[in-house]
């Protein structure tokens, strides 16, 4: 269990690593540097340059850019709002996004994993059906045709709740853009749910379980549960990646001032050093969600948890 | 023993003969054994929601082509006058639809106005899906749309097939420290969320048909890579691809020949699903501002667009969104079906 | 006099299935005394674990008992009382039989235990669940279960994973989650068919030891005749979801009646036959999703009769404990004499069995 730790964290480093790497070479690549600026003399664009750091040696120059990054210096934004850190517009919106980003996880996976549990239960009913239905067209349907739907009929049409983000509005202005994205995460959920239930209930251990007298709810949750389970959160990973680029789409649509819609204005305005931050900043939340997936993943099977150390796995 | 029965029996005395092992045909029952593309195509046919798919993509591909030749607008032709129309579809207006009307929340109520009755001519002006606020007809520019999305599937196919079944077959044949190198490099880049590889890709490119195709080409792989390098590793130890091997075959003769159709099925369902997740990129790249330029259209740049007048003209945006809505769902109902049909057994990565 | 434990009368099982309804089970009788081990022999297919599990009540959710009766005999609450497990809902099948009076081994135990739970657990899930019994108490009998099934170290072992245990360990292992309730009637479903030979003997010779042990009544489901020879007191011969032949062992092994009967004993390899004189039962059992018209075993069979395509054969008594389902028996059956082959391997059987007696 030691090694499996050890290892996912190794390939996490290595992973944000290259992804810095990467962003670093584009930072190089990247028009519109202030130091090409051409009022500014020879002399006075070297003096620039040295005050920056800028005539070091490339991989000198990469090791503070690692640290730069690690410590949350992402430089200024240059055309979003002038001279101020990027680091500070994050501060602002990051806590935003993670709010709006963990409601509709959590929204999406309880009512995913309750319809994929019933489906299993009865299979080939019409409940079944039903549910094996609704999650084809929540898996089809991007989240942001649900956000412009849900935003004109329940925001505009019947004027219910907020259709435009308000921070007076607390949980209330969270509502129809958490729904929104909870929509992909629950059929996700439940479509998965449902397949590794029903392989579960229909294996040999379940049938040995139930010959024991086990049945009800010890039946589901201790046994058939616990083991989809396994897999089942290993589809956390993809949902993330999705919930990152559904939030670009409804924060704009619901105009949340949150990361997503930053990243779209940064996009939209060429903010260079904010499109960086920002890559930097998803690529670490994603890779820390997948690291944790897999720890939790190990954590569960006693077939990785108990693996003898030395051994490959 | 009951009553009839004995009956029965005694009538049938004559019968308590041997037949002789000679006259007994041993008639191995076997099931009506069609042609394997026969028995796929029934199972797949069986499927409703395969069906549904498959002729909902027909329909769609059918219409990309031919709509825009039978509009009779083209998609850049910005009329003036023309601007933010309601649809109006010949013989639906009769019924009270469609007829060009529509309903303007202002502040002082709710007013109904029909465009067509005010431009001049505009008896004999139909915009099937309306106009958008540059005066272009928005029927026309849905099917140019849609033939983005779909050259995206095409993408997306030719990528999985190229790259991913590829990467994932050489990477499982091989083994050892070819499939570490190999598997280390896509763990790396599958640990880079999607939305950051193509935005980075996007800026430093120009926003362009050529960037999403590329953009595509980077991302699309790794799935169909993971399942083709599954399928390689169980097969290439079984007896036939040995017993190819111990004749002298090339690896690529055996790869193609002997691995590659058996894992054909999963190839397929796996290509289907990873169209939807393409489709959706480009209409996510347009949605933020980096997809095709104008005035080119695509589905994800007519939401993008119409979105602005939501609340002011909420038929602009209906066309795209339910042509991608329909789309994606086609292509996934079809894979679906396909899976069903072919593996059931196997799972989305 | 003997005690009857369990009774199955005119048992039939259909399951609805995508190629249509498959009728698994045509009307079994089956008969289980206290403290005997009955075999059910056949091909796979035969319906003899539909049987089995039907009388455990976990049937799946596709399959439908369309009549008959199994009549059970327990002791419930200090009195014996018979009643029909079919008229009992899952979740008191589950409440008040499953486990506490019949537990089931299962074919392949690589598969049968629960990957997640530690085996010390899911030993004493049963007895945690039928009699809350205190977790300690249940704990040591968890451990006491273990030396019974030739488990060493059973206290270390109480905290493994299926995953650290080989085969053999893990059908050990099944087997004392079966016996942790004290059942009355054990189902072995093929337990050693999984195994490596020499496992295979190991396993039957436990689970022999245990019935002696704690006179336990069992089920014996397998294909193989050497493993019936072994273990079991009565013998039904299954075929197309109809037993066609059932007795003692020594009515089965030494005067076979049914020529399917005749087959599988000549396909069971010996010391003695040459591998060239095994003889294996031309062509498959039948489609069980067609009507089955007279004798299903008629294509198979070359001692068939006229008859045989139109009527099928009921249970023909012979002796007291003795049936078969074949015309040959009818009054009116025509003469005929066994194969030869067969005639001389039963001869061999009964030196042999002389010969252990004696020495």
């Amino acid at each position: 269990m030691k090694k499996y730790i050890l290892k996912r964290i190794g390939m996490s480093v290595a992973t944000l690593l290259v992804i810095v790497l990467v962003l670093f070479i584009l930072m190089q690549l990247l028009p519109g540097s202030p130091f090409n600026d051409e009022r500014l003399s020879i002399e006075q664009q070297q003096v620039l340059m040295s005050k920056y750091g800028l005539d070091d040696s490339v991989p000198v120059q990469f090791f503070r850019y690692v640290k730069n990054m690690l410590t949350g210096d992402f430089g200024k934004s240059y055309t979003i709002s002038k001279n101020t850190d990027v680091s500070l517009l994050l501060q602002n919106r990051l806590p935003t996004s993670l709010l709006l980003g963990g409601l509709s996880i959590l929204l999406g996976s309880v009512a995913g994993l309750l319809l994929g549990v019933a489906a299993a239960l009865k299979h080939n009913s019409l409940l079944d059906s039903m549910a094996t239905f609704f999650s084809v067209i929540g898996v089809s349907i991007p989240s942001y045709v649900f956000a412009l739907g849900l935003s004109y009929l329940f925001g505009f049409q019947l004027s219910w709740l907020p259709m435009l983000y308000n921070a007076d509005d607390g949980l209330r202005a969270f509502a129809l853009p958490a729904v929104a994205l909870s929509m992909t995460v629950m059929a996700t959920v439940a479509r998965f749910t449902r397949t590794e239930m029903i392989e579960v209930l229909n294996s040999d251990y379940m049938q040995l379980v139930e010959s024991k007298g086990v049945s009800g709810i010890q039946l589901i949750f201790k046994h058939a549960l616990r083991n989809a389970s396994i897999s089942i959160i290993t589809i956390l990973g993809p949902l993330v990646v999705s919930l990152m680029t559904g939030s670009l789409v409804v924060e704009k649509i619901f105009s949340i001032p949150g990361i997503g819609q930053l990243m779209v204005q940064a996009i939209q305005s060429n903010d260079y050093n904010v499109i960086l931050a920002l890559a930097f900043v998803y690529s670490a939340l994603y890779i820390f969600v997948m690291l944790a997936v897999d720890i939790l993943y190990g954590v569960l099977d006693p077939r990785i948890r108990l693996a003898k150390e030395g051994a490959n796995g | 023993m009951d009553k009839p029965l004995n009956q029965i029996i005694q009538n049938k005395v004559a019968d308590f003969t041997f037949v002789g092992q000679k006259n007994i045909k041993v008639v191995d029952e076997v099931y009506e054994e069609d042609s394997y593309w026969k028995q796929l195509f029934k199972r797949i046919a069986k499927n409703k929601g395969s069906v549904f798919g498959f002729i909902m993509i027909t329909l769609i591909a059918f219409m990309a082509l031919l709509g825009p030749v039978i509009s009779g607008y083209d998609f850049d032709e910005q009329i003036a006058g023309h601007e933010s129309m309601a649809p109006r579809i010949p013989v639906l207006e009769n019924l009270g639809v469609f007829d060009g009307s529509e309903t303007l929340k202002t502040s002082t109520g709710e007013l109904v106005v029909n465009k067509y009755e005010t431009i001049e001519g505009g008896e004999e002006v139909y915009h099937w899906f309306g106009t958008d606020v540059l005066g272009r007809d928005l029927f026309t520019r849905t099917w140019i749309g849609t033939r983005i999305s779909l050259y995206i599937a095409l993408v997306a196919v030719i990528v999985d097939v190229f790259i991913g079944m590829s990467y994932g077959m050489i990477s499982g044949y091989y083994g050892g420290k070819v499939d570490n190198i190999m598997q280390r490099s896509v763990e790396v880049l599958n640990g880079i969320p999607n939305l950051v590889v193509v935005t980075l890709l996007i800026i430093v490119l120009k926003p362009g048909l050529m960037s999403i195709t590329l953009a595509i080409a980077i991302t699309g792989w790794i799935g169909m890579s993971r399942v083709s390098r599954a399928s390689m590793l169980k097969l290439k130890e079984s007896e036939y691809v040995l017993a190819a091997r111990t004749m002298g075959a090339k690896d690529i003769s055996i790869m193609y020949k002997d691995i590659l159709p058996n894992i054909f099925s999963q190839l397929l369902i796996m290509s289907m699903f990873s169209i939807p997740s393409a489709i959706f990129t480009e209409a996510f790249l347009a949605f933020v501002g980096i997809g095709i330029p104008v005035p080119m259209a695509s589905l994800g740049s007519l939401i993008s667009e119409n979105f602005k007048s939501l609340t002011t003209h909420f038929y602009m945006i209906v066309p795209p969104v339910l042509v991608l809505a329909l789309l994606m769902l086609s292509f996934n109902l079809l894979a679906d079906g396909l899976r069903d049909a072919l593996d059931p057994t196997m799972k989305e990565v | 006099m003997k005690e009857k434990v369990l009774e199955v009368r005119d048992l039939a099982i259909t399951f609805n299935t995508s190629a249509g309804k498959v009728k698994a089970v045509r009307g079994v009788d089956l008969d289980l005394y206290k403290g005997e081990t009955v075999a059910i022999v056949g091909e796979s297919g035969s319906g003899k674990s539909v049987t089995t599990k039907a009388i455990m009540g976990i049937l799946s959710n596709n399959g439908t008992i369309d009549s008959g009766e199994i009549h059970y005999t327990f002791e419930k609450e200090g009195e014996e009382v018979t009643e029909n497990l079919l008229n009992f809902s899952k979740k008191q099948m589950r409440k008040t039989i499953n486990g506490k009076h019949i537990a089931m081994i299962f074919q392949d135990p690589m598969t049968s235990l629960d990957p997640t739970m530690s085996i010390g657990n899911q030993i004493i899930e049963g007895m945690r669940t039928h009699y809350k019994t205190k977790k300690k108490i249940a704990q040591a009998k968890a451990i006491k279960l273990l030396e019974l099934v030739g488990i060493t170290d059973p206290k270390s072992r109480m905290k493994n994973y299926p995953h650290q245990l080989s085969g053999g360990m893990r059908q050990r292992i099944v087997i004392a989650i079966a016996l942790a309730c004290d059942p009355d009637v054990l189902i072995c479903d093929e337990p050693t068919t999984a195994l490596d030979v020499t496992i295979q003997a190991k396993i039957l010779e436990l689970i022999q030891d245990i019935q002696k042990k704690i006179g336990i009544s069992v089920i014996y489901i397998t294909h193989d005749l050497g493993v019936v020879a072994k273990v079991a007191e009565y013998v039904n011969v299954m075929y197309a979801g109809k037993i066609v032949e059932k007795g003692t062992v020594d009515d089965i092994f030494y005067e076979p009646k049914h020529p399917y009967t005749w087959g599988l004993l000549l396909a069971m390899p010996d010391l003695e036959t040459n591998t060239e004189k095994l003889v294996s039962i031309p062509g498959n059992p039948p489609n069980m999703s067609h009507d089955i018209v007279g004798d299903p075993f008629y294509p198979r069979n070359k001692y068939a009769l006229h008859i045989d395509k139109e009527i099928e054969p009921p249970l023909i008594a012979v002796s007291e404990t003795h049936s078969a389902a074949t015309w040959l028996l009818s009054e009116h059956g025509p003469e005929y004499s066994l194969p030869t082959e067969l005639q001389a391997r039963i001869t061999r059987m009964k030196e042999e069995a002389k010969h252990y007696a004696a020495g």
